[in-house]
C-alpha cells in the first residue's frame, strides 16, 4: 500500500522552476533518501511535499495534513530560551494532544537529563535530539526529515537507525534528504538524486 | 463561464487582447482628455464666485475620482489573487498600485493649489484633503511591501491582503476624517458647495472624467503586459513573442 | 479549542518571564516620550494638557509599534512556525491567542500607565476614564494591526522601516476616535460615541484580522 504517490509535479523557488515532472510512489517500509547538491531543491521539494508550499502542478495523494505527518525542517523548532520539555508541551498544545509521557521520550533520546535547561544552553547535537523527540510523541506514517543527521554524534547516529527502523517496522515511511550517506542497517533505502 | 475567464486569465491570451484593445484606450484617453482639459482651461465661463481659481477642478476631480476606483480595482484584482491565485490578477494589482499613488498624489497636489486662493493656505485639515493623504498612504504600503519582498508571486499575495485590509479601512478613515472634522466646524474652511453647474463648465469636465477612466485603463494594460512579460520570460509564449518582434 | 489558547499563552507567558525587558522596554519608552514631550514645551504649560491625548496616543502607537517586529520573527526563524502550520489545531486560533498574549504585555500594561502620565500632563481627571478605556479599546486593534502587518513582513531581512509604513495609515480610525474621545471628555462632554466606534472597530478587527494574519503568515513560506 502507498503511504505517498506523487504525480508529475513541479517546484519552483520564486521564477526558477527547481524540480519538473517529478512521479514516485512510496511504499510502507520504504525510505526515499534526496540527494542532490546545494540548491537542487531537496528542501523545497520537502516542503512541498510536507503541505507548507504549494507546487506549481502536479499531484500529492493523500493530500498533505496536518498529523498523518512528522516534519523536521533544517530548523529544529526549538525556542531557545524554553527548555526542550517546555518545547514539546506546547507542540502537544498544537496538535491538540494531552502533554504526557515527555519524560520517556527524552530519556530514549538521551536528553532527558538536560530537559529543565533552556535551549540555548545546549549542544547542537542535544538539541537535534530533543528536536526528534517529537516524532516518537505520535505516531504518524510519513517522517518527512531535513538533514536529520546535522549535529549528531556517531552515538546519536546510532539512536536515529534505529528509531527509524522501528518506524519502518511499524509499517512507516520516511523521506530524507542528507548530504552524508544514511547510518547502515537502514532497510528499504532508495535514492532519489535532484539535479 | 468559468472557461471563458481562465481563457481570458491566461497570460498569453490577456496579452494578446490588450494589444488589441491598449492603442484604442489611449486615442479615446488622448481625445476626451483634450477636449476636457482644453475647453474646461480655456473655453469654460469663469465661475463668478471663485474666478479661474476653479478651473483646477477639470483635473483635480478626474484625479480624485481615480484614486478611489483604482483603490477598489486594485482590491478587486486582490480578491481574485488571494482566492484563485491567478497569475493575472496579481499582476494587474501590483501593476494598479503605482498609477492608484500617481492620481492620489495629483488630486493631493491640485487640491492644495485650489486651497491656497480659496483657503489662504495650501493645507488646511479638511476632511476630503486628510482622507486623501491617507489613501496614499495606503498605495504607499502596498508598493513598499512589493518591493520589499523578493519573489514576485509572495510580494503579489502580500499586497493583495493589504489591499484588501486597506479597502476595509478606507470607509473608516473617511467616516472617522468626518467625525474629526466635524468636531472643530467654524474653521476658516470655505464649504466646497456643489452649486448646478452649467452645461458649458459640465461637459469639459465629464470628458476629462471619462478621459482619464481610459488613460488609466491605457495605462493599467500596459504596465499589466510588462509585469506579465518580466515573470513570464522563462515561458515558452514570451521567447516567440519576443524572437517574432525581433527585439 | 479552549486547550490550545492555554498552551500558546501558557508558553508567550513563560517567554515573556524568561526576557523582562523586552516587554518592559517599551513600557520605558512610552514614559520617556511623553516626558520628552514635557520637556520640549514650556514648563508646565497649560497647552499640555490640550494636546495631551494626541501625546499619550501617538506615544503609546509608538511604544507598540516597536514590539511588533519581534511578534513572529522568533518563530519564523527557528522553525516554530512550521511546526504550527503542520500541526492539527487551526492557525487562527494559535495567531488570536498569540495576539492576545502581545496585547496583554503590551497594550494592556500601556493603557494603564496613560492614567499617571496623564495627570503629568495637566490632563483633566475627570476625563481620564474616557482616555483609558479608549485606550484600552483601541490598543487591541493596535495589536491586531501590528500583528498583521509583522506578519507580512515576518521573512523580509530589514522589516523594520516597513513596518510603520503599513500600520500606521491604517491605525489612523483609532488614534482619531481614541484620542477624540480624550477630547470630547476633556471638554466636559460625554465622549461615549467615540468608544462605541472603536468598539466597532474592535469587533470587526476580531473577525477579519486573525484569519488575514494566518494567511499572510502562509505566505511567508513561499
Amino acid at each position: 500500500m502507498a503511504i505517498l504517490e506523487v504525480k508529475a509535479l513541479t517546484v519552483a523557488r520564486g521564477s526558477r522552476p527547481l524540480v519538473s515532472d517529478l512521479s514516485f510512489a512510496l511504499a510502507a517500509g520504504e525510505v526515499l533518501h534526496l540527494r542532490g547538491s546545494n540548491g537542487a531543491g531537496k528542501t523545497s521539494l520537502l516542503e512541498v511535499l510536507s503541505g507548507l508550499r504549494s507546487p506549481v502542478d502536479g499531484t500529492i495523494t493523500p493530500q498533505p495534513e496536518g498529523g498523518q505527518l512528522h516534519w523536521l525542517g533544517h530548523k529544529n523548532a526549538l525556542n531557545l530560551a524554553l527548555t526542550p520539555i517546555e518545547n514539546l508541551e506546547f507542540w502537544c498544545g498544537l496538535n491538540g494532544r494531552a502533554a504526557d509521557g515527555l519524560v520517556p521520550v527524552l530519556e530514549q533520546l538521551g536528553v532527558a537529563k538536560v530537559r529543565h535547561r533552556a535551549c540555548r544552553t545546549l549542544s547542537a547535537g542535544q538539541k537535534r535530539r530533543s528536536a526528534l523527540a517529537r516524532l516518537l510523541l505520535d505516531q504518524r506514517p510519513l517522517w518527512l526529515l531535513d538533514e536529520p543527521l546535522d549535529g549528531l554524534d556517531a552515538q546519536g547516529l546510532e539512536l536515529f537507525a534505529s528509531l527509524l527502523k522501528a518506524h519502518l517496522d511499524k509499517g512507516g515511511a520516511a523521506i530524507i534528504t542528507s548530504h552524508q550517506p544514511l547510518p547502515a542497517g537502514v532497510p528499504g533505502v532508495r535514492e532519489l538524486r535532484l539535479s | 463561464m468559468w472557461t471563458w475567464f481562465h481563457r481570458l486569465a491566461s497570460p498569453p491570451t490577456f496579452y494578446r487582447l490588450a494589444d488589441r484593445f491598449a492603442p484604442w484606450f489611449g486615442i479615446a484617453a488622448a481625445g476626451l482628455l483634450a477636449y476636457g482639459i482644453v475647453g474646461g482651461l480655456f473655453f469654460a465661463p469663469a465661475d463668478y464666485q471663485q474666478s479661474d481659481a476653479f478651473r483646477i477642478i477639470y483635473i483635480h476631480v478626474p484625479a480624485a475620482a481615480l484614486s478611489l476606483s483604482i483603490y477598489m480595482l486594485m482590491a478587486s484584482a486582490a480578491l481574485v489573487a488571494v482566492i484563485w491565485r491567478i497569475k493575472l490578477a496579481e499582476c494587474v494589482l501590483v501593476s494598479a498600485a503605482p498609477i492608484g499613488a500617481s492620481f492620489t498624489a495629483l488630486a493631493l497636489v491640485t487640491g492644495m493649489l485650489w486651497g491656497k486662493p480659496m483657503w489662504g493656505a495650501y493645507w488646511v485639515w479638511d476632511a476630503r484633503l486628510t482622507s486623501e493623504l491617507i489613501l496614499l498612504f495606503l498605495y504607499a504600503g502596498v508598493i513598499g511591501l512589493n518591493q520589499a519582498i523578493e519573489d514576485p508571486r509572495a510580494a503579489a499575495r502580500a499586497c493583495g491582503l493589504l489591499a484588501l485590509i486597506g479597502v476595509i479601512n478606507v470607509p473608516i478613515v473617511h467616516y472617522s476624517v468626518e467625525w474629526w472634522n466635524s468636531l472643530h466646524q467654524g474653521s476658516t474652511i470655505l464649504k466646497m458647495g456643489k452649486p448646478a453647474m452649467n452645461a458649458e463648465m459640465a461637459r469639459p469636465l465629464y470628458a476629462a472624467l471619462l478621459g482619464s477612466y481610459f488613460f488609466m485603463g491605457y495605462v493599467l494594460l500596459r504596465r499589466t503586459q510588462n509585469e506579465l512579460l518580466l515573470r513570464e520570460r522563462n515561458t515558452a509564449w514570451v521567447k516567440e513573442r519576443l524572437e517574432s518582434s525581433n527585439v | 479549542m479552549i486547550q490550545i489558547f492555554a498552551a500558546v499563552l501558557r508558553r508567550e507567558l513563560r517567554l515573556a518571564a524568561t526576557a523582562k525587558t523586552e516587554w518592559l522596554m517599551p513600557l520605558f519608552f512610552y514614559v520617556i516620550v511623553v516626558t520628552l514631550f514635557g520637556l520640549g514645551a514650556t514648563p508646565n504649560d497649560p497647552k499640555l494638557a490640550e494636546f495631551a491625548p494626541a501625546i499619550l496616543w501617538v506615544g503609546a502607537l509608538l511604544a507598540a509599534l516597536l514590539t511588533l517586529e519581534r511578534l513572529f520573527r522568533a518563530d519564523f526563524e527557528d522553525g516554530t512556525l512550521e511546526q504550527i502550520f503542520l500541526g492539527t489545531q487551526p492557525v487562527t486560533l494559535v495567531v488570536a491567542a498569540k495576539l492576545f498574549a502581545h496585547w496583554l504585555l503590551t497594550g494592556l500594561p500601556l493603557a494603564l500607565l496613560a492614567a499617571p502620565l496623564s495627570s503629568a500632563l495637566g490632563f483633566s481627571s475627570v476625563a481620564i476614564p474616557a482616555l483609558v478605556a479608549g485606550l484600552a479599546l483601541g490598543t487591541p486593534v493596535l495589536t491586531l494591526i501590528g500583528g498583521f502587518a509583522s506578519a507580512l513582513t515576518v521573512g523580509l531581512p530589514r522589516a523594520g522601516v516597513l513596518l510603520p509604513l503599513l500600520v500606521l495609515p491604517l491605525v489612523t480610525p483609532v488614534v482619531i476616535f481614541g484620542a477624540g474621545a480624550a477630547r470630547v471628555a476633556q471638554s466636559g462632554l460625554d465622549g461615549a460615541a467615540p468608544l462605541y466606534f472603536l468598539a466597532a472597530i474592535l469587533v470587526l478587527g476580531l473577525t477579519l484580522l486573525p484569519w488575514a494574519t494566518a494567511a499572510a503568515l502562509r505566505n511567508a513560506f513561499e
